[in-house]
């Protein structure tokens, strides 16, 4: 029987392997942009899982905001990826340096 | 009953359809041809909601069953908000007028983002806060970026977005979290389920992902990475605008869920807040003495700014939040005076950064240096300035809380800090003379005006505070119960 805790065990795994994602990653920025939304889809599991679980459709409304979100989100940081790549001509992660912080 | 909802939030509403509308008309006629115009239009619209804002409403009401909650908090919250972006976007008219950066979006763009901070400060559920948080972020994301044909710019923008993302990824999950344990999203239901006993291990935890999310938009340490570069790289305009109503609308949102939803479990709370404020503190003040640019510096400067700010969150009392909003309040003061300094900084109309080219600034515009030098005594929190009331108000709200520790860390950090307020006006002041410094930096009145005013506010504003005090009282009143 798979319960509450195998979900939220799932959704936190994802969570955890995008972080890692945004800070192991020296490769492409492109992959930051995929590991934000292995994070937000990690949510959205874990708010579809205890909206069933508690029986109350709140959770999923939320969801279907978390999703909506994400895509506005996707397309700003690609518009601004696009911009960066005319200036800077490359989209490598160790690029991304000309201030230090 | 819908109605009398959408009454409620008008404001927000009015100043939603102003932007969406303008955007239209720019698109469909002039382009930027209409920029100048809309800065003074988005403003005025801003200062007016502000004032509609500060003299209308009474009481605590709620919209939505809850969603969003309308009390003197939010009120108070807002008034900062709406008067700071107007005031920073009619100090970059010019500046960006010059350097062939206005565009229609800048104004719009700042008035959307002005609407997700109100929705920020009166969150009555999760699902609000998320989304006036997300509507405020993705605006500022791209405003960051304004400069598109430079790469600091948009490196700014690109750092800023990705660490923005991860920090609203935090949050969800603790949002998520929450709502799991709690079993609902709204604020009210959130508390009463912390009020039975201990608060349970999912809700804690879920609580520490919403504190880090939420410490990322404030740049508390160790969640302020992105602050330094995102200063340094956009315009400075926007760095002005950063440094001012997206502060006080995190710090806002920040009390908003800590008391409405977690006000049952302060001692839960309380020492992690104190430990981000005090970490803030410190490394404000310690980093931001090795730096040469002054747009960096004014970040390690915010850092350390929204450390004191936070020990008033820390204390946990009426009278923390008092001195929270006391302390914002006179921060964004400050800021908007500094940054109309900044702006004015020019040397053969390029915009210069480097605080030595100060040198001697003093003997060219006197009158300039003098309001700068009552400034940044304010920073530092030199008595009788202003600035030193606000810090003075954590000070005792902290001490009385039972964290005196914290005070006493306080007053240690702002003592390192004033080290490098005083360097700048040591340069003003007894600088080099055989080494050439800024020129004038042109006669834009509007910049004065803004500096000068908020000089003057730092000196004449220890007499009553022009009602601040009291009207900060009554806020966190309705706040903490």
């Amino acid at each position: 029987m798979i319960g509450l805790e195998h979900y939220l065990t799932v959704a936190a795994t994802l969570f955890v392997i995008g972080i890692f994602g945004l800070f192991l990653n020296r490769k492409n920025i492109i992959i930051l942009l995929m590991s934000i939304e292995l994070m937000l889809l990690a949510v959205n599991i874990n708010l579809v899982a205890f909206s069933s679980f508690l029986d109350d459709l709140v959770g999923q409304v939320f969801t279907l905001f978390v999703l909506t979100v994400a895509a506005a989100e996707a397309a700003i940081g690609l518009a601004i990826l696009v911009c960066f790549f005319r200036n800077r001509g490359t989209i490598a992660v160790e690029d991304v340096n000309v201030m230090k912080g | 009953m819908v109605s009398a909802d959408l009454t409620l939030v008008l404001p927000e509403i009015l100043l939603a359809i102003y932007a969406m509308g303008m955007l239209l008309v720019a698109v469909y006629t002039t382009k930027d041809g209409l920029a100048s115009t809309l800065v003074w239009m988005t403003a005025a619209v801003m200062a007016a909601l502000g004032v509609w804002i500060a003299t209308t409403g009474e009481g605590t009401t709620t919209a939505f069953n809850g969603m969003l909650v309308l009390d003197g908090f939010a009120r108070f919250a807002k008034v900062t908000i709406l008067l700071s972006a107007a005031a920073v976007l009619i100090m970059s008219e010019a500046y960006m007028k010059s350097r062939d950066l206005l565009r229609f979006e800048y104004p719009l763009l700042v008035a959307l983002s002005a609407v997700g901070m109100m929705v920020m400060v009166s969150a009555g559920d999760l699902m609000a806060l998320y989304m006036g948080l997300e509507l405020q972020s993705l605006a500022l994301y791209v405003v960051a970026s304004l400069r598109r044909d430079s790469v600091k710019s948009t490196e700014a923008g690109l750092k800023y977005f990705v660490l923005g993302a991860l920090s609203s990824g935090l949050l969800l999950y603790g949002a998520s979290l929450v709502y799991g344990y709690a079993g609902t999203t709204l604020f009210s239901g959130i508390i009463e389920t912390a009020q039975h006993g201990d608060v349970s291990l999912g809700l804690l935890f879920g609580l520490v992902f919403l504190i880090s999310g939420m410490a990322f938009k404030v740049s508390a340490v160790p969640f302020h990475m992105w602050t330094p570069d995102v200063y340094e790289g956009s315009p400075t305009p926007v760095t002005a605008f950063f440094a001012t109503a997206p502060k006080v609308a995190a710090m806002g949102l920040f009390a908003r869920v800590l008391h409405d939803a977690f006000g049952n479990a302060v001692s839960d709370w309380s020492q992690i807040v104190a430990l981000l404020s005090v970490l803030s503190m410190f490394l404000g003040a310690v980093a931001a003495i090795g730096q040469s640019n002054i747009k960096r510096l004014m970040a390690f400067s915010s850092i350390a700014h929204m450390g004191y700010a936070l020990m008033g969150l820390a204390a946990g009392t009426v009278l923390g939040v008092q001195a929270m909003l006391i302390y914002m309040a006179i921060y964004v003061t400050m800021n908007v005076g500094t940054f109309a300094f900044i702006l004015m900084m020019e040397k053969d109309g390029q915009p210069v950064t480097d605080i030595a080219a100060l040198n001697m600034y003093s003997k060219r515009e006197p009158g300039k240096a003098l309001a700068m030098l009552v400034l940044l005594f304010s920073l530092a929190g030199v008595p009788p300035m202003l600035g030193f009331f606000g810090k003075f108000y954590v000070l005792r709200a902290a001490y009385e809380a039972g964290l005196a520790w914290l005070a006493v860390a306080g007053v240690i950090a702002s003592v390192i800090g004033a080290y490098y307020y005083l360097r700048i006006v040591f340069y003003m002041y007894f600088g080099d003379e055989s080494q050439e410094g800024l020129d004038g930096g042109g006669s834009n009145t509007v910049l004065w005006g803004f500096l000068m005013a908020s000089a003057a506010v730092m000196v004449l504003g220890i007499a009553n505070m022009f009602g601040v005090e009291s009207a900060a009282a009554a806020a966190a009143a309705t706040l903490v119960n």
